[in-house]
């Protein structure tokens, strides 16, 4: 074993702070907090491989196996499928920021960030901000196996661009329904089951996968009241080049109404935590 | 004395339920603190005593049930900001991020405090390397010993200098030396005005460091004191033998009980014998073998033992510590003269 010692003086001169540093900003608190969240893909970047396995099975899959019987063709059918895999992808890329959370909840971490004297929702913040980081990364990767397999979309390059970017709103507003999750669950295993629970329905009863034209009634109800219905249809939309002013509407309110009703619900649990 | 309050923490009538299903727990039931500025402050107690609690909410990370704390002048509830910047915890776990590096967590603490750019990088290097981790500094925190976690740790509580610092349980599970480290830390930091509250579950921990001693149990403090009052208060601890022929165990006791004025006792094990050292006794206890030699019994094993934390209980509470709360790693300072 090597021998440590502590030496009295530096310890002394370390101490001995001359001049106090003023208090930073809630920007620039909230963007240290978004640094380290890329510092966490730097150094632990299987969380980010990990959630990609799916959709690049599921790309492959329903490409290959269901694309002619679906679509008439498998090129004819990746250019349907590809925006919503990609929706579907980032959807449940966002349920790793309530499990973030909760991993830095049960380690004591998040204890040492509210012992801070900082702008309180910062380290949430920060930590959304750094996950814009991780869905675009994401989503690059996405896209790259579609160029890949034959997804050659109308929109060009600018309508690629805007559908990520609409895509990324949406998941920003997502993420504080896992926010809360993550500060009420017990474990980060929890707060990855209850999630998967409640992306299920809304990615599966959507139009992600096939034209719910040809679902039950009853189904096709709720398939129309989804708003990832209408982000799937608004990023095709904006990615096929064909527009459609109402479905980007209908998600941008979504994103709004979702921010504005979770996110304090998320600060009030975050401040009262034990 | 420096400018400020004249206590840097005072608390009074502090009380925290918690629930848990139907169960509700009273972890702390009406604690009240005063600890002058600049000296240390030791909360003595077993597991679950309510320690971490009291620590939570002095920390502004729980909010009292009733009850109010002001940590230099500033209310804990209303003005938490105000505590937050003049406080630094090290919590009874690790809250360093494990994943990122030393330099990492401390450049991010040092970020959030207010350091920018290369003032930052020269407070983590100071800092780094006042606790002897610069070269550990470029290394995940997952792979440091228990002793640099604990140091990296107590690091990024001072990075804004704190004139007040809570550590809870800072040498709970170390090896020797690097508890010793921790206590030479703590030595510095008061040395240089700082008032620390320190939790332990170690009567020698809190002997070695605090000033004063407030001994914890079931969210009361029992007992309140300077270090050598409590010690009065439970004996000087105790003088256990081992004789080299059981035989002669009745003439060994009937010494010590002579030279020590207690009654020994008498372990399972025939060869053994303890007795209790009086409060005025402790100059008696050099006399012990000189007279067993006299009497001609031989010793080969002798041991002088501080009290310990059982003791204290046994002696605050009149009964001792629930058998799965001792620590079974408990350090009891024994000064083994073997002859
Ligand atoms: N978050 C919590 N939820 C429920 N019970 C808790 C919680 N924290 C502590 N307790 C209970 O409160 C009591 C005191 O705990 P604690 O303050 O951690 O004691 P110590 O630090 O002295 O070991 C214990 O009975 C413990 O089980
Ligand atoms: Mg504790």
């Amino acid at each position: 074993m090597t021998a440590v010692d502590i030496s009295t003086t530096t310890l002394r001169e370390a101490v001995a702070l001359e001049e106090r540093p003023s208090r930073p900003s809630a920007v620039s608190t909230s963007l240290t907090f978004g640094w380290r969240a890329l510092l966490k893909i730097k150094h632990v970047p299987e969380q980010l491989f990990d959630v990609l396995v799916s959709p690049v099975v599921f790309t492959l899959m329903f490409t290959y196996l269901f694309g002619g019987a679906l679509a008439g063709s498998t090129t004819a059918y990746i250019q349907f499928l590809l925006p919503g895999i990609l929706v579907q992808t980032i959807i449940i890329v966002t349920v790793y920021t309530g499990y973030t959370l909760n991993s830095d909840i049960t380690k004591g971490v998040f204890d040492r960030f509210r012992s801070l004297p900082v702008w309180r929702p910062a380290p949430i913040v920060g930590a959304l901000l750094g996950d814009q980081v991780r869905y675009t990364i994401a989503s690059v990767m996405c896209i790259g196996l579609g160029l890949v397999i034959g997804f050659r979309p109308d929109g060009g390059v600018l309508g690629v661009v805007a559908g990520v970017a609409l895509l990324l709103v949406f998941a920003f507003a997502l993420s504080w329904i896992f926010t809360i999750l993550g500060l009420l669950l017990r474990t980060p295993n929890a707060v990855m089951g209850v999630s998967m629970m409640v992306l299920m329905p809304l990615t599966f009863a959507s139009n992600i996968f096939v034209d719910p034209s040809t679902m039950p009634s009853g189904l096709q109800a709720f398939v129309d009241v989804n708003p990832v219905t209408h982000l799937v249809t608004a990023v095709r939309g904006l990615m096929g080049g064909v527009v459609d002013a109402g479905d980007i509407v209908t998600v941008l309110v979504s994103a709004v109404v979702m921010t504005a009703v979770f996110a304090p619900i998320t600060m009030y649990l975050y401040r009262n935590r034990h | 004395m420096r400018d400020g309050p004249q206590h840097a923490v005072e608390a009074t009538g502090l009380v925290k339920h918690f629930t848990s299903g139907k169960k509700t727990t009273k972890a702390v039931d009406g604690v009240d603190l005063a600890i002058p500025t600049g000296s240390v402050y030791g909360l003595l107690g077993p597991n679950g005593a309510g320690k971490t609690t009291v620590v939570r909410m002095l920390a502004t990370l729980l909010r009292p049930d009733t009850g109010t704390a002001k940590v230099l002048g500033h209310d804990v509830v209303s003005d938490a900001d105000a505590v937050r910047a003049a406080v630094g915890l090290t919590g009874q776990y690790a809250s360093v991020d494990e994943d990122l590096t030393g330099t990492e967590n401390l450049l991010m603490l040092a970020r959030l405090y207010g350091f920018r750019g290369p003032a930052a990088r020269q407070r983590v290097a100071d800092l780094l390397a006042a606790f002897s981790l610069t070269d550990a500094g470029g290394r995940q925190v997952k792979t440091y010993s228990g002793g640099m976690r604990r140091r990296i740790d107590l690091a990024a509580s001072l990075v804004l200098s704190p004139r007040v610092l809570f550590l809870d349980e800072p040498t709970t599970g170390l090896d020797p030396r690097s508890r010793n480290q921790v206590w030479d830390i703590v030595r510095v930091l008061v040395q240089d005005g700082a008032t620390v509250l320190l939790t332990t579950q170690y009567l020698e921990e809190a002997d070695q460091l605090a000033d004063r001693i407030g001994v914890i149990n079931h969210g009361r403090l029992i007992a309140e004191g300077s270090p050598s009052e409590l010690k009065h208060s439970v004996g000087q601890g105790a003088v256990t033998l081992r004789l080299a022929d059981a035989g002669r165990r009745a003439e060994a006791a009937a010494v010590v009980q002579r030279v020590l004025g207690t009654e020994p006792t008498l372990p399972t094990d025939p060869y053994g014998l303890t007795a209790r050292v009086p409060d005025d006794g402790t100059h008696r206890v050099a006399q012990v073998l000189p007279a067993l030699e006299e009497a001609g019994i031989a010793v080969p094993e002798f041991s002088l033992g501080q009290p310990s934390l059982d003791e204290v209980f046994l002696t605050l509470t009149g009964e001792p510590l629930p058998e799965d709360e001792q620590g079974s790693d408990e350090p009891a300072l024994e000064q083994e003269v073997s002859r």
